[in-house]
């Protein structure tokens, strides 16, 4: 028999209360994450990714941010599937570090300046299994050494301010691994690092998935870094899934008008001295992502969309099944395949 | 690889080693710890107790018996101005530890403890603040009673205040910050983060404010002291001791018996405020941008 997913989301929906009024920032996100499989959440800034992300943990801002429905089914170590929307503060704290870590965008800022590197990463293991403080820092100097840092016993000495920002990140991901997660979320971790930089911390990030099965929620509004790590891949537009399936299928034929204005607008290697003597610019979606107090009715791509017709503006289509393990919500998603 | 061979220095050691190149805090320093090794060690080599008569030298002038000389009914003013600031330091170290934990705790509560208290919290600092110290203090003293313990008590009540706002302020920038959200997402809870993040974050707040504080506290005690509602006599204080000097004989005729308390007091307040203004530059973030 097969193991639950460690993670299952259903229709969530979390809120934002904005004044008086109580505003959807993501709603209807159905999402599954099996062990050992990456998930990639795509989209652009304010589609809600993160917060789906964060979500999860329950991490929303104080008094601003709640969910208002759906269940969020996590599978932990010991088996058990509990819905993480349900439980109180003590037990969600026990699962936060313990059974899901969490990387965040910003290396710079996620570190305590005031302590060495190799105490935070222990700290976790500390407070969640009591470990000594001579144990802990064992452990976390065996993890700097496993997240790619030479000379390990001294850099744990050193305090955040004397790292790279690479080597930071790679910290905060030794610190999200040290109690031994089976769901890691990465918060757009490669955002603020250069180019080769992400490259590596990619690539550690595999690596280490491959090593510890895990499963892994990876935001990130960058399709190549899509590409590069997850096996499949959910966009979202404006608060809701548009379409979702495995990463090489959605990018050879996608079945989103949005997805397809995303591909499209990815400038190509080489191309770009081609495309200026040409005189052609680099595609993009036209108009900016509605604001989520002002939604359009029905489609919310439909005011920036090529193939937006009547249908489109009556109700928010279904995310609808478009072939074996894809969904998309368009109406008219047989048109543009064909 | 010269580069990384660098001695690495914790914040704490970075701030120290920009506190020893203050002259002025240098300066106070020099002046505070011998002097505070000559008061804890008093008893052991001066002849005179603080208490004892010496009825063959009344208002005595300073000599080799009786160095800073006596005073009107021929105790040793050496070593009551000693004794004095063994009761100053003992007072205002106190009170500023209590009022260091008050403005802590109550900085705490206001920043996590959600609206309400952080409303209850704050309104209740502004009607501390408005409270006319003089008269507050009078008041307090004269319910309380004179003695030690409710003169620490009288003077803690009244200080933590700027520090419990000053606290909030910062903590309310930490919650905000990554690192605290990320400790949240590993688990933490609120004592783990106050105690973890918090404090550690708000050290140079608290060391710099109970510094300043601590000579703040030693002129409350002795304007207390001298206007008898602080340590009450025979007990040597500075303040007391200048209360006792106070006539116009004594001020003229007997100078020794108001200068080296009175210069002692001066000496102490310099000296605090000076280690104080250097701690604060030390933990200033800005120092590390210009210079060297």
């Amino acid at each position: 028999m097969s193991a639950s997913p460690v993670l299952k989301i259903e229709g969530l929906r979390t809120d934002f209360r904005i004044g008086r009024h109580a505003i959807s920032a993501v709603d209807d996100i159905d999402l599954v994450i099996p062990a050992g499989e990456t998930l990639a959440l795509v989209g652009e800034s304010g589609s809600g990714k993160s917060v789906t992300a964060r979500s999860v943990m329950r991490l929303l801002p104080r008094k601003l941010g709640m969910i208002a429905a759906g269940s969020v089914w996590f599978t932990g170590k010991d088996g058990q599937t509990r819905d993480l929307t349900k439980l109180d503060e003590d037990a969600m704290r026990s699962v936060r570090g313990r059974e899901i870590g969490m990387v965040f965008q910003e290396p710079m800022t996620s570190l305590n300046p005031v302590f060495t590197v190799g105490e935070q990463i222990a700290e976790p293991l500390r407070v969640h299994s009591g470990a000594t403080h001579s144990a802990a820092l064992r452990t976390a100097i065996e993890l700097i050494g496993r997240v790619g840092i030479p000379d390990p016993a001294k850099r744990a000495q050193q305090y955040p301010h004397e790292l790279s920002g690479g080597m930071r990140q790679r910290i905060t991901i030794a610190m999200a691994l040290v109690c031994d997660p089976v769901l890691l979320i990465a918060d757009e971790p490669t955002t603020a690092l250069d180019v080769t930089i992400q490259a590596e911390i990619l690539e550690l990030l595999r690596k280490l998935q491959r090593e510890r099965k895990m499963a892994m929620l990876f935001v990130t509004h960058n399709l190549g870094v899509v590409a590069e790590i997850a096996q499949r891949v959910a966009v979202m537009y404006a608060g809701r899934i548009v379409e979702t399936g495995p990463v090489a299928e959605v990018f050879a034929a996608p079945r989103h008008p949005y997805t397809i204005g995303l591909l499209h607008s990815l400038p190509r290697l080489g191309q770009g001295s081609a495309m200026r003597r040409a005189g052609v610019r680099l595609p993009s979606i036209p108009g900016v992502m509605a604001s989520i107090a002002d939604m359009p009715k029905g489609c919310q791509f439909a005011p920036r969309c090529g193939f937006a017709a009547d249908p489109c503006r009556v109700e928010i289509p279904p995310l609808a099944e478009v072939a074996a393990q894809r969904r998309a919500r368009c109406i008219r998603w047989r048109e543009i395949a064909a | 690889m010269l580069a990384l061979s660098r001695k690495t220095a914790s914040p704490l050691a970075r701030a120290a080693g920009r506190f020893v190149h203050n002259r002025a805090a240098l300066f106070g320093l020099a002046l505070l710890i011998p002097a505070l090794l000559i008061l804890l060690s008093y008893p052991v080599w001066l002849a005179d107790a603080p208490n004892d008569i010496d009825l063959l030298a009344l208002n005595g002038e300073p000599s080799w018996r009786h160095l800073f000389g006596t005073d009107g009914v021929g105790r040793d003013v050496l070593s009551r101005t000693l004794e004095g600031g063994r009761i100053s330091l003992l007072v205002s170290v106190c009170s500023v530890a209590l009022s260091t934990a008050v403005g802590f705790i109550v900085g705490a509560v206001s920043a996590f403890g959600g609206r309400w208290a952080d409303a209850i919290a704050m309104r209740t600092v502004d009607l501390v603040m408005t409270l006319p110290p003089a008269i507050f203090l009078l008041v307090i003293a004269s319910i309380a009673g004179a003695g030690i313990w409710s003169t620490v008590f009288v003077i803690a009540l009244l200080s933590w205040p700027v520090l419990s706002r000053m606290v909030r302020a910062r903590l309310f920038e930490l919650r905000e910050r990554d690192f605290v959200l990320a400790s949240r997402g590993m688990g933490a809870g609120m004592w783990h983060l106050l105690f973890r993040h918090g404090l550690p974050n708000s050290i140079d707040i608290l060391v710099v404010y109970a510094t300043l504080q601590v000579a703040n506290a030693i002129l409350l005690e002795a304007g207390l002291s001298f206007l008898g509602l602080g340590i009450p006599p025979p007990t040597a204080s500075w303040g007391n001791m200048l209360n006792g000097a106070r006539s116009t004989v004594v001020l003229e005729q007997f100078p020794w018996e108001w200068l080296f308390p009175g210069g002692a007091l001066v000496l102490a307040v310099l000296a605090i405020n000076f280690i104080g203004d250097g701690l604060r530059d030390a933990f200033d973030p800005r120092a590390e941008l210009g210079g060297s």
